[in-house]
């Protein structure tokens, strides 16, 4: 292994004390470990188990659009009375998975991977901090999370079954449906969001304290910068859900009525609730969390991508200061946009223009964000590795869930698509093709890290190819199908409508498409196991990088660094004219 | 392992991990009960009657005093231990979690009152932000009880090995003490008065 390169007068007392005293169990190392990396890992790994929950979930939903009231195949049988009869999936059912998918996949499923994940694991290493500032707490965060998701998964078995109201949960649908599955709906957000902002607390301390000598704001990777953004989004933004869910949860189970407004008549008989509620009051709350979360989803992967591109073109990111500049502007004006959600309530003109303002405000640091990416990208010799070849992707993917997002946030045009598949095909090119992209991204790049061990190239290729086709023809029928006007959260995939007749065929695709992407799926599966014992071994920088979590040994010990880490240059110094190899990293004296 | 600046300030932030820790809490706290604040307007103002004078304004009143009294004795704990006069510093916590307790007796009494007259959550808007509001503040309350607990007993133990950092746990939980007293500050005369 390479000698420190840093001058061994500064060497880590901790690190060597570290290795003689503390054995800890194995309890103690594997699962209640307050090692930012071990959490991170345990954080990833929970986080892409329900990420593939919720893609089964999705399956059996594509199944019922592409042949609705056909039986399903292999798995009918076993749902059971109350879900599938016959094998054949009833219209609640339909609704619980819809509902449950959309709730999985943001809350359990990408925003614990994006953030808990790369975010516990990578960000300590690239400020060269030799843990989290409160590594209990980072603990406790990562249980209350792991209890949020029991909670949602065990919500599934009393036989009426989960959540039905969608993701956003609208009052008062969500309140009168007599099922138990919106309680342990919002029982288990609550925890959820507990652990959010135990986590957010944590990462912006650890930002702020543990950042290493020499490493100024301006010097940080990206990749913090997103994360930071992210933490204040989670931080600020979750209270008001969290309000709300207490509220909704008073409205199940005490009595009470904020969201249910008077002389609600339902089945022809009047709701004995005292009334006065305001059903508007829960789509405010939910959306002013809500429209920042999907920044949450969105800036993280921008962070990884950024640090892919730079390393893989062997240049400086093109604009680090507009990327960071954007990237704070846009954490704020994400708290003053939420309404573009609700200009179909009739909440009048004013409050119309002025969401529509900030949101068309908003999209200029995503512009100037995707933009600077792409020019990185400009004369320079690309290393086409697999991870690289995710980040590439998620360009184009994402740009096109941006762009698509305009006509959205203009009430003229939002009236017409509203509710339709345009809506789930627009922002699921941001969050699948995009954000998934740019984490199995991710996982690829930092693989070597986390184990020592590279993931097979081959196999890599191949899960990208696959999934970049299958993917796109999944999401892009959709556009077609909600520009007809077909409506979302159908559970015959809109076959009952006359207006979609021409665009019904387009199921059948995507579910074909889906089934696709999932066996494409396991190329993956089996290179991250195969890779964990047969991967090619591998040095503290396999990649050639520069930022600090390189100088680390691969996999890192509790305590990170061998040597106390000095920075030296900012973060992205990539083919310094005169320099002996096209890398200088962060940790390295100028003059070496 | 040692985290670095758990308990002296890192010079350019000018802060200790559990002091930026502490207030980040409590910006998310303001944004919690700012929702809920934001709710009790929106409601308040959409509806078309409101009842006054259903709770008793003395009880309030009262318990308004504790707080603030607990307040003080908080700041005073503190002060006593930058003054190294242990004794004091444990009657004045004392004194704190025990003005925190007859307030939540306080609370358990007005609670009672009004269910055994049947007038529970459900039973009008008012009350049903009554109970809510209050509820949530009540177990804010007992949170720092059990904190307070903790640093009177076994806690206490640190104060032996390591002055400063049990000096920044009393002074951040104080910081806490104070934002929950300030929340009750806003809800004594929006439910009592208003
Ligand atoms: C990668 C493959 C994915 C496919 C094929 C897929 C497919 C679908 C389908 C068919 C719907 C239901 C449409 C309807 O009935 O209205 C849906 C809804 C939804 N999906 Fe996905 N999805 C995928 C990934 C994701 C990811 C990664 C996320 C989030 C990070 C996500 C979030 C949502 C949300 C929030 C909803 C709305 C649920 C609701 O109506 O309340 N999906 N998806
Ligand atoms: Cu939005």
């Amino acid at each position: 292994m390479e000698q420190p390169t840093t001058p061994p007068s500064v060497v880590y007392e901790h690190a060597h004390h570290i290795d003689a005293h503390e054995e800890l169990g194995w309890w103690r190392k594997y699962v209640f470990s307050t090692d930012h990396k071990v959490i991170g890992i345990q954080y990833a790994i929970t986080g892409l188990l329900f990420l593939l929950f919720g893609f089964g979930l999705m399956m059996l939903m594509r199944w019922q659009l592409a042949y609705p009231g056909k039986p399903i195949p292999l798995i009918g049988p076993w749902l059971g009375q109350s879900r599938a009869p016959m094998g054949i999936m009833l219209p609640e059912f339909y609704n619980q998975l819809g509902a449950m998918h959309g709730t999985i996949m943001v809350f359990l499923g990408v925003v614990p991977l994006a953030v808990g994940g790369f975010g516990n694991f990578v960000m300590p290493l690239q400020i060269g901090a030799p843990d989290m500032a409160f590594p209990k707490i980072n603990m406790m965060s990562y249980w209350v999370y792991y209890i949020g998701g029991v909670i949602m998964l065990a919500s599934f078995f009393p036989t009426t079954g989960a959540a039905q109201s969608g993701w956003t949960s609208y009052t008062p649908l969500s309140v009168i449906t007599a099922t138990s599955g919106q309680t342990f709906w919002l029982v288990g957000m609550i925890f959820l969001i507990t652990s959010s902002l135990l986590g957010s607390i944590n990462f912006i301390t650890t930002i702020v304290q543990l950042r290493a000598k020499g490493l100024s704001y301006m010097r940080l990777p990206f990749f913090v910068w997103a994360q930071f953004v992210t933490s204040f989004l989670l931080l600020l933004a979750f209270p008001p859900l969290e309000a709300a869910g207490i509220l909704q949860l008073m409205d199940k189970v005490a009595g009470t009525s904020f969201f249910l407004p008077s002389g609600l008549v339902i089945s022809g008989k009047p709701l004995a609730v005292a009334g006065q509620g305001n059903p508007l009051l829960w789509q405010h709350l939910f959306w002013f969390l809500a429209h920042p979360e999907v920044y949450v989803l969105i800036l993280p992967a921008m962070g990884i991508v950024s640090e892919i591109i730079a390393n893989n073109t062997r240049k400086p990111l093109w604009g680090y200061k507009a990327l960071v500049y954007s990237v704070v502007f846009l954490g704020f004006m994400s708290f003053i946009v939420w309404a573009h959600h609700m200009f179909m309530t009739g909440m009048g003109t004013t409050m119309s223009a002025f969401f529509q303002t900030t949101t068309m405000i908003i999209s200029i640091p995503s512009v100037v964000i995707l933009t600077a990416l792409l020019l990185s990208l400009w004369g320079a010799s690309i290393r086409f590795t697999t991870p690289m070849l995710f980040a590439l992707a998620f360009l184009p993917m994402f740009g096109i869930g941006g762009l698509t997002g305009l006509p959205l946030g203009l009430a003229p045009s939002d009236i017409h698509l509203h509710d339709t598949y345009y809506v789930i095909g627009h922002f699921h090119y941001v969050v699948a093709p995009g954000t998934i992209f740019a984490l199995f991204a991710g996982i690829y790049h930092w693989f070597p890290k986390a184990t020592g061990r590279k993931m097979n190239e081959l196999l890599g290729k191949l899960h990208f190819w696959g999934s970049l086709v299958c993917i796109n023809l999944v999401f892009m029928p959709m556009f077609i199908q909600g520009l007809a006007g077909m409506n979302r959260r159908m559970y015959d995939g809109g076959a009952q409508y006359a207006h979609n007749q021409g665009v019904l065929h387009w199921n059948v695709v995507q579910g074909y498409a889906a089934w696709g992407l999932g066996l494409f799926q396991i190329f993956f599966i089996i290179n991250f196991f195969m890779s964990l014992k047969w991967g090619k071994a591998v040095d503290k920088n396999p990649w050639e990088a520069t930022t600090l979590e390189w100088l680390a040994p691969s996999p890192p010990g509790h305590g990170n660094f061998l040597t106390e880490p000095i920075v030296y240059r900012a973060p992205y110094e990539y083919s310094v004219p005169g320099a002996a190899k096209d890398f200088s990293p962060q940790f390295e004296p100028e003059k070496a | 392992m040692n985290i670095p600046y758990t308990v002296e300030e890192r010079p350019d932030s000018g802060l200790a991990n559990g002091k930026l820790g502490i207030w980040l809490f409590l910006a998310s706290e303001v944004m919690l009960f700012g929702a809920l604040f934001s709710t009790y307007i929106i409601l308040r103002t959409g509806a078309t009657e409101w009842p006054h004078g259903e709770l008793s304004v003395p009880l309030g009143a009262l318990n308004t005093v504790l707080l603030i009294s607990s307040s003080v004795t908080m700041v005073m704990a503190w002060a006593m231990l930058k003054l190294h006069n242990w004794g004091r510093h444990r009657l004045y916590l004392l004194a704190t979690f025990a003005l925190a307790g007859i307030f939540l007796v306080n609370k358990y009494f007005e609670y009672s009152d009004h269910l055994a007259r049947g007038e529970g959550p459900s039973h009008s808007t008012f009350l049903a932000i009554y109970f809510t509001l209050t509820g949530l503040h009540g177990l804010h309350i007992v949170g720092g009880m059990v904190v307070m607990a903790y640093l009177l007993g076994p806690g206490a133990k640190l104060w032996k090995q390591n002055p400063d950092q049990f000096t920044n746990r009393i002074e951040y939980t104080g910081l806490y003490w104070h934002f929950v007293d300030l929340v009750w500050i806003f809800l004594f005369p929006v439910l009592y008065l208003l």
